[in-house]
């Protein structure tokens, strides 16, 4: 055994728990107030049931087009020098910074149906994006958007170009390159931007609210169900929804993971 | 299959890195383009293959100009210095991959592509390791895999840059001679790049001798070894000792001593250099003696086969240090001591204009 193991386990379980697991306890502690029949109406009820189609739904969604356009961006931002783009990757991490709730006024403004984009998106399309799913759609891409561009860029940037130039000496046309070549090198980088996209997206709460309209049954995010509880004093039930919030959260984390290990297994990397 | 460049002229700004450079390459023969790092060498076998173009001048491949033809259509094989083997996949499918990627009505089937590659595997005497990473394998391993997923495409030419370069000494005599015998079965036209006189002397048909972008000498190994073309090539292909001096009557003087000299193609008083291989000069020291440049030993290393003797300039090429081989009986035989006032006398000498 390593010199050190005991010290580092324990402080590791340690630190751990003071941080994540005690207080996640909690949330399974003052549900069992209430009894599983009560426990299964709250978390059944169809309002209930149709904020968790929306959050987890909008969040897989909006994580896969981070995910794509994400990786465009990174590529652009490593492959190409182009004037301002020192600006560009710099303004890529503003939505880690901006206040939630700044970021949701701004996107309300922008896509409501005066706004500049909303008024013209509603005009020529009809389409409605502010103060309906759409928008929480839009909300979720905005906040998720660096976590893609940031884990996958420091990979692409350590892709050596001579790997392409090999493909295509091998008769490899583009795309086949950058099919089984570059895409494969690239996809647990991007797969972990994904779930870190994916988990604070389900977790977003500050800029959806303004924009989504929170209708019932249509525009309202589950965790705006667990505020409207605790505002009206329902301890129990409230945490009751965000034990299964935690749950489903952490059964997709550990699927995204498992995928992760299956890409580096079949791809040699853990070798 | 024969390659032509013609004219060839590339800048990076305002760096020349080719200037004006023309090469016949012809079909069968492995060439060594060699010279030191920055002389244009990779870059002209990268224009050659494709990867980079020139600003003017033409690449004829097979009599074709193929200049502005992607390296996908030029179907030449591409061996690179740190192997850009696909990580992700293993070695059958690393080897694989050009067949693979062929469209699909020239794309053989995956049997005769399984054939194909094991075939190609015993060629390189790596089958058993079909199933392995890159990252499981030896440098020279991966570079072997590299050359046989290069041959798998069945290219017209071979162009390997600096295949051995990021290798060990040993794995490098090695690859070397193999290299020389997979040449030797397969005759395609190959060309590689390196900055190492020794492996291109060892294993090339002929040797291009490259500096600041343009080519000083073109022979057999045997040729531009024997009979250097320019100070440059002499001094890049192997140990040297030069005497900067003029041409006296036959005699080149330097500072204060004079060394005898044969050819005549120089006038009075021409600003010559002189060389001579360490091995070609000899140590003479009777003190009454007045030919040659007189040196002091600074340091006699007599281990090994042969005896080097490290010496200081003296009267008027002080300064300056020589390095002379010689048996080491012959080291015994004259009793040579460190700091005893000697003269060096070559028995070769190749002068140059300065």
């Amino acid at each position: 055994m390593l010199p050190g193991f005991n010290l580092t386990l324990g402080y590791t379980l340690f630190y751990l728990s003071v941080i994540v697991l005690i207080p996640l306890s909690a949330v399974f502690i003052k549900t069992t107030e209430l009894g599983l029949a009560e426990f299964w109406a709250v978390v059944t009820a169809p309002r209930v049931v149709a904020t968790y189609k929306l959050t987890f739904g909008a969040s897989l969604l909006a994580a896969a087009i981070n995910a794509l356009f994400g990786l465009m961006l990174a590529w652009s931002l490593v492959r190409y020098s182009f004037p301002g783009k020192k600006l560009v990757d710099a303004l890529i991490d503003l939505p880690f910074a901006l206040p939630t709730a700044v970021a949701g006024i701004a996107l309300t403004a922008l896509y409501a149906k005066n706004g500049w984009l909303g008024q013209w998106i509603e005009g020529e399309f009809g389409i409605k994006v502010a103060f309906g799913p759409l928008g929480v759609l839009v909300a979720l891409i905005f906040i998720g958007l660096p976590f893609v561009v940031r884990t996958v860029q420091p990979i692409l940037e350590d892709l050596d170009t001579e790997l392409e130039e090999a493909a295509a000496s091998l008769g490899a046309r583009r795309w086949q390159t950058f099919r089984y070549v570059t895409l494969p090198i690239l996809l647990p980088a991007l797969l972990t931007g994904f779930a870190l996209a994916f988990a604070r997206a389900v977790g977003e709460y500050g800029s959806v609210i303004f924009i989504a309209g929170n209708i019932p049954m249509v525009s309202e995010i589950t965790p705006l169900i667990i505020i409207t509880k605790l505002e009206q004093y329902d301890y129990a039930g409230a945490t009751a929804i965000a034990v299964v919030m935690l749950v489903l959260s952490f059964i997709l984390l550990l699927t995204i993971n498992g995928l992760q290990a299956w890409t580096n297994k079949v791809t040699g990397r853990d070798r | 299959m024969s390659i032509q460049v013609k004219n060839i002229h590339k800048g990076f700004g305002e760096f020349v890195a080719l200037g004006d450079v023309s090469l016949d390459f012809p079909t069968g023969e492995l060439v060594a383009l060699l010279g030191p790092s920055g002389c244009g060498k990779t870059t002209l076998l990268r224009i050659i293959a494709g990867l980079e173009f020139a600003d003017s001048g033409r690449v004829l491949i097979d009599g074709e100009d193929a200049s502005d033809t992607h390296v996908r259509e030029r179907h030449v094989g591409f061996v690179f210095q740190h192997y850009a083997l696909f990580r992700h996949m293993n070695v059958f499918d690393n080897v694989a991959f050009g067949l693979r990627m062929k469209p699909r009505a020239e794309r053989p089937s995956e049997k005769v592509i399984r054939t194909k590659v094991h075939d190609l595997l015993k060629l390189v005497q790596l089958d058993w390791l079909a199933d392995r990473f890159p990252s499981q394998l030896s440098g020279g391993q991966r570079q072997r895999i590299a050359l046989a997923r290069a041959l798998a495409v069945e290219p017209r030419v071979l162009l390997l840059d600096e295949p051995f370069g990021a290798l060990d000494a040993k794995v490098r005599k090695e690859l070397r001679r193999w290299l020389r015998r997979l040449h030797d079965e397969l005759h395609i036209t190959s060309i590689f790049v390196t900055h190492d006189q020794e492996e291109a002397l060892e294993v090339a048909d002929r040797v291009v001798l490259m500096d600041h972008g343009k080519v000083e000498q073109i022979g057999t190994p045997e040729e531009v070894y024997r009979h250097p073309a320019t100070p440059f090539v002499y001094g890049f292909l192997g140990a040297v000792n030069p005497f900067h001096g003029k041409i006296d009557g036959s005699t080149v003087r330097v500072g204060d001593d004079v060394l005898p000299h044969e050819v005549n193609s120089f006038k009075q008083g021409d600003d010559v250099v002189a060389f001579a291989r360490p091995h070609e000069l000899d140590i003479v020291i009777d003190p009454a003696s007045t030919a040659g440049v007189s040196a002091r030993i600074a340091r006699v290393l007599s281990f090994g086969v042969t005896a080097r003797v490290e010496l200081d300039g003296l009267n008027g090429v002080s300064g300056q240090h020589f390095e002379v081989e010689m048996t080491r009986t012959r080291v015994e035989e004259l009793g040579l001591q460190e700091g005893q006032p000697v003269r060096l006398l070559p028995s070769q000498l190749r002068v140059f204009a300065r």
